[in-house]
């Protein structure tokens, strides 16, 4: 992949769940320094296009590319590592506390475990390491995935409604996080029905209605 | 990246860690083992020589069927979100499944270890032979993490319920409980064991390389 080749390329992609469609028809790119917004109403397919990018899924119709692997190709698993995803559910384990699900994070993907502190500290976390992920609010939850994100500097980094349940310090900190990916060359992908304040953080928008652009 | 013994082993540890701060085997499993026990008893009345008989054999069913339920509670433990959080971080398939038949192994060996010593206080059973036991509790114990971690990823990628679990490991389990009961047996009747434990290995070694070879289509259905 050369530095100038898009970090997402999507040509015609559909998505079906059953007999029913989810995505039809879509050609989606994204160049290196872009952060971009997804709108949509509830079930318009935003939340499918960011699992078919992040290749969690895989596209019913169409070809793609995400950071050069083909998203039918066996090298979709070496890009993993490279994306990162903070879906609007979060993924912590209830019973570890912030910082050991931080830990296990970096462990598997081969961090130094200092990082994690780090991390934490970077959102305003640093005393909250020790508390039980299901003892946390929802903002401090989202809060210790952006400070996972962090850690793991990803290449692309999909968002899946960032401002839930999050305070003002929390929404710059998502501002601060996309342009730092961004501007290091990497990719940012918002989806959000919150339109009002994605377009503030990202440098262009589209929109989704019943799972085709418009 | 992280080598494959490491995520397993950091897989293992998280779920082991989970576990110690939920208890579910510690104070829901366990405690019902040991009551299924108690039941049988009070059933079939005091005829010691009875007890004495049939007791090794009931230890190895509440160890099949309540095994299966520690493993059923490791499969429904991970919720779709974690899942996705820990593929996107790299972690290869095997690693996971790896990982995963060690903490629930390592459970199931607790389990068999306190479910052992009330099953023997209660239908005074024999010892004869009981080095035995350090071959039979592991490899039983291998046999049903194993099946029970298999059955999980398979259930989580037809999206069907965690109630599918029992159903596909009850049958396989039946070779490790034959071998399980029949070893405990020739052992206290003379003869060899080592048949027995043959199957076992088998048993174990099959599932093992089945795991690991379905992992990854597995987890790229879920």
């Amino acid at each position: 992949m050369s530095p100038e080749s898009p970090l997402v390329e999507l040509r015609g992609v559909g998505a079906r769940v059953g007999s029913t469609a989810i995505l039809r028809d879509i050609d989606f790119v994204v160049q290196p320094g872009e952060a971009v917004g997804l709108f949509g109403a509830n079930g318009s397919g935003k939340t499918t296009l960011l699992r078919i990018i992040a290749t969690l899924m895989r596209p019913s119709a169409g070809s793609g590319h995400v950071l050069g692997a083909d998203l039918d190709g066996a090298d979709r698993f070496d890009v993993r590592p490279r994306i990162g995803l903070i879906g609007h559910i979060p993924g912590l384990y209830p019973e570890l506390t912030l910082g050991e699900n931080l830990e296990f994070a970096a462990r598997i993907a081969g961090i130094p475990k200092t990082r994690a502190g780090e991390a934490l500290s970077a959102v305003g976390l640093a005393d909250a390491g020790d508390r039980r992920s299901d003892a946390c609010s929802h903002g401090m939850q989202r809060r210790a995935e952006f400070a996972r994100e962090m850690m793991r500097e990803p290449d692309l980094l999909l968002l899946d409604e960032p401002h839930t349940a999050l305070d003002k310090d929390a929404i710059d900190l998502v501002g601060h996080l996309v342009e730092s990916i961004a501007s290091a060359g990497g990719a940012v992908v918002v989806v959000s029905h919150d339109a009002e304040r994605v377009r503030s953080i990202v440098s262009r928008t589209a929109k989704l209605v019943s799972g085709a652009f418009r | 990246m992280s080598g494959f013994w490491d995520q397993a082993l950091a897989v293992a540890g998280r779920d082991i860690h989970r576990e110690r701060r939920a208890g579910e085997v510690v104070w829901i499993t366990i405690p019902f083992g040991a009551i299924a026990l108690l039941l049988v008893p009070l059933a079939v009345g005091t005829d010691i020589p009875l007890l004495r008989r049939i007791g090794p054999g009931l230890f190895w069913v509440v160890v099949m069927l309540f095994g299966v339920l520690i493993s059923v509670r490791r499969t429904s433990a991970e919720t779709p979100a974690q899942r996705d959080v820990l593929t996107l971080l790299g972690v290869d398939a095997g690693a996971v499944f790896t990982g995963r038949v060690l903490s629930t192994t390592a459970m199931l060996l607790a389990f068999e270890v306190v479910i052992g010593v009330v099953a023997v206080l209660l239908y005074d059973i024999r010892l004869d032979g009981w080095q035995w036991l350090l071959v039979l509790v592991p490899l039983a114990a291998l046999g049903l993490g194993l099946l029970g971690s298999i059955a999980g990823a398979i259930t989580t990628s037809l999206e069907a319920s965690a109630a599918l679990v029992p159903l596909l490991v009850a049958p396989l389990a039946v070779p490790l409980l034959l071998a399980a009961t029949e070893g405990m047996d020739v052992v206290q009747t003379g003869g060899s064991i080592l048949p027995w434990i043959l199957l076992m290995v088998v048993v174990d070694l099959a599932l093992a390389i089945a795991g690991v070879l379905t992992a990854r289509p597995l987890q790229e259905t879920q």
